[in-house]
């Protein structure tokens, strides 16, 4: 049991009588590269809300390494090595490429030590190799506003990893990107699920073929089903929910959903 | 490469010393000037609105430092530059008085309340300038920003307890004088009348070092991690939250720090004024001291200084002149700095500087439509809470 990093237990959310997440049962191992695919509204936003704690949830418990994260703070679980990619790029404007990575590799969170102290030599290797990681090495003194839509992803992606976490959550990482910034995001989360466990959440099956091992399919806030990208596809109940139609009619899901 | 970079490291630093040294040098230029040049060429009068508004620019600083850097709008400043004024006035009735000062006997009042005793002692009270408007602060901080109220809510949040202190004084004549405040240019310190030109001449000469003080600390924190953490909870507050800080206890140390600030500021407007009261916590004149940092740029530090000398000076000049005249002016520029110049004087100077030094306006290389996303704007604003 101690090799799941995350796990759920009938985790529910409930939003006034609406159930985002109806007894959602969830393991992941560690080191794992999992992608979580649904329709929209199937509750995948609020499932990693659940587990980072913006969200409480009504029922159940999410696990993380054996711990339960209900109660914690979003900054504790954070701290505790759970890093939350968001939807949208969401890094700091007004900071150049590196002090956005400085600020979330600083090792000491606390108000004093972030006053007093000063990145040591450690945090800025770790700043200097992940920049070449998301490959922004020319780009680290301009301030993150001049960067392009994929180069900020590609940014925060970086942040994610530098606060060193176990587990990275990763939230539509492609939308709105080229087919080209695609492929390197892709090839990025493939080079760091070589040291991470990664929960990738994604709509652009294209993308989703080109990463997953595992697949998880959420409907109505619960999964459907659970596989390799192969079984998946073929899934009658797959195919129904994402159609809307009876299995025999079509086989191929949509390219982007 | 690992090379490249810490050979552009050491130039940045050299470069960062070098442009310290010179602020250093430059600070310190302006400081003899203020401390020997200007009592010589200006009259006592002047000199004395001089000290008064660099007391006043101890007030922006914080504000810029609160609203410029960590995004907090606090309408409610009044009230940590009124509690460092009293904290100095009621020392200065203390020391002056015999027995109770003069305004307890018209309320009757035969005992000093026990919120006094410790004012007699002078180290206390120049303690309690800083510490009484820190935390208050500190404490209403935390409250506030527990619950996650920010933005607009935060700044009615300031200007309601700035209300509740407005009246709360107003209404003590036994405690603290009510209305009527306390008079400190009659009284003596160290066997000076605090009102006599020499001890104006002390009080405004105490000024300039300590607006240099405040403007040090500002600098020292809005550089290095702190400050860049301070840019980011005002850019994007969550997600340094999911990075692992917690904004509750930066925005609460900031926002303490900044009453402290307006707590001194407050203690050296009320000696060189001659009088606090709770007049100093109009809301007017505390939308004031947001106006000054507004005109002079925002998260610039100098700009706050500036704005406040300037706003104030102008204040004067017109209020003299067309007495009728001056709210309308305040207005409008007000108006004018937040159509017009909405990063104030200095930020626009900047900005067209930086234009020049590139010979050409910079491109910004980001997709505008992206910036412009519905769905980004809203998950924004899902995620604000």
């Amino acid at each position: 049991m101690s090799e799941k990093i995350l796990e759920t237990k009938n985790l529910t959310v409930n939003f006034d009588g609406f159930k985002a997440l109806n007894q959602l049962n969830f393991s992941m191992d560690v080191g794992e590269l999992r992608v979580v695919i649904g329709a929209n509204g199937a509750g995948k936003t609020t499932f990693l809300d659940a587990i980072t704690g913006k969200v409480q949830p009504t029922q159940g418990k999410a696990l993380f390494q054996g711990k339960d994260l209900r109660g914690l703070s979003e900054h504790g679980i954070a701290l505790g090595g759970i890093g939350r990619k968001f939807q949208t790029p969401r890094v700091y404007l007004n900071l150049t490429v590196r002090e956005n990575l400085d600020l979330a590799c600083n090792r000491h969170k606390n108000v004093f030590s972030t006053l007093f102290g000063r990145s040591s030599s450690s945090e800025r290797r770790t700043v200097a190799g992940l920049l070449e990681t998301i490959d922004l090495v020319a780009k680290a003194e301009l301030s993150a506003e001049l960067l392009s839509h994929g180069e900020k992803q590609r940014l925060e992606i970086g942040m994610l990893v530098a606060q060193s976490p176990e587990l990275l959550l990763v939230d539509e990482p492609v939308a709105g990107l080229t087919d080209e910034e695609t492929a390197s995001v892709a090839e990025l989360l493939l080079a760091l699920a070589e040291s991470h466990s990664i929960m990738v959440i994604e709509h652009d099956m294209e993308f989703v073929r080109q990463i997953a091992r595992q697949v998880t399919v959420l409907h109505e806030g619960a999964v459907l089903c659970e596989g390799s990208m192969e079984e998946v596809q073929n899934d009658p109940r797959v195919i129904e929910v994402y159609l809307g139609e009876p299995p025999e009619r079509d086989r191929e899901l949509p390219s982007v959903g | 490469m690992t090379a490249e970079t810490s050979i552009g490291t050491v130039g940045r630093k050299r470069q960062r010393r070098q442009t310290l040294l010179m602020e250093g040098v430059a600070v310190v230029v302006i400081a003899l000037l203020l401390i020997f040049a200007m009592p010589a060429l200006l009259s006592g009068f002047r000199l004395n609105l001089l000290g008064r508004f660099l007391a006043l620019a101890i007030v922006a600083l914080g504000i810029d430092l609160i609203w410029g850097y960590t995004g907090l709008l606090s309408l409610g400043h009044g009230i940590f530059f009124a509690l460092g004024g009293y904290a100095l006035a009621m020392h200065l009735q203390l020391r002056t008085a015999e027995g109770l000062p003069d305004f307890f006997t018209l309320y009757g009042v035969e005992e000093l309340p026990w919120f006094w005793q410790p004012f007699h002692s002078f180290p206390f009270a120049v303690v309690a300038v800083i510490l009484v408007p820190s935390l208050v602060a500190g404490l209403f901080g935390y409250l506030v920003f527990r619950n996650r109220i920010r933005g607009v809510y935060f700044s009615i949040l300031t200007q309601a307890a700035l209300l509740v202190f407005f009246n709360f004084f107003n209404g003590q004549q036994e405690l603290i004088n009510g209305t009527n405040g306390l008079k400190t240019d009659t009284t003596e310190i160290f066997g000076v009348t605090v009102g006599s030109s020499q001890g104006q001449l002390v009080f405004y000469v105490l000024t300039v070092p300590l607006l240099i003080a405040t403007y040090a600390l500002c600098r020292w924190l809005t550089s290095g991690r702190f400050g860049r953490l301070l840019i980011a909870l005002r850019d994007d507050e969550s997600r340094v939250r999911f990075s692992g800080y917690n904004p509750t206890a930066f925005k609460t140390l900031v926002f303490a720090v900044s009453g402290g600030i307006a707590g001194v500021g407050g203690a050296l407007y009320t000696v060189q004024s001659g009088i606090i009261s709770p007049a100093a916590m109009e809301i007017a004149f505390s939308i004031e001291m947001v106006i000054w940092v507004a005109v002079g740029g925002r998260a610039t530090l100098i700009g706050g200084i500036l704005g406040a000398l300037v706003v104030n000076f102008a204040k004067t000049f017109l209020s003299d002149q067309y007495p009728e005249v001056w709210l309308f002016f305040l207005g409008a520029l007000f108006l004018l700095v937040v159509t017009i110049l909405p990063e104030g004087v200095l930020g626009w100077l900047r900005s067209q500087g930086v234009k020049q030094m590139l010979g050409k306006s910079k491109k910004v290389s980001t997709y505008s439509s992206l910036e412009q996303n519905p769905e980004e704007e809203r998950e924004r604003e899902n995620t604000e809470n």
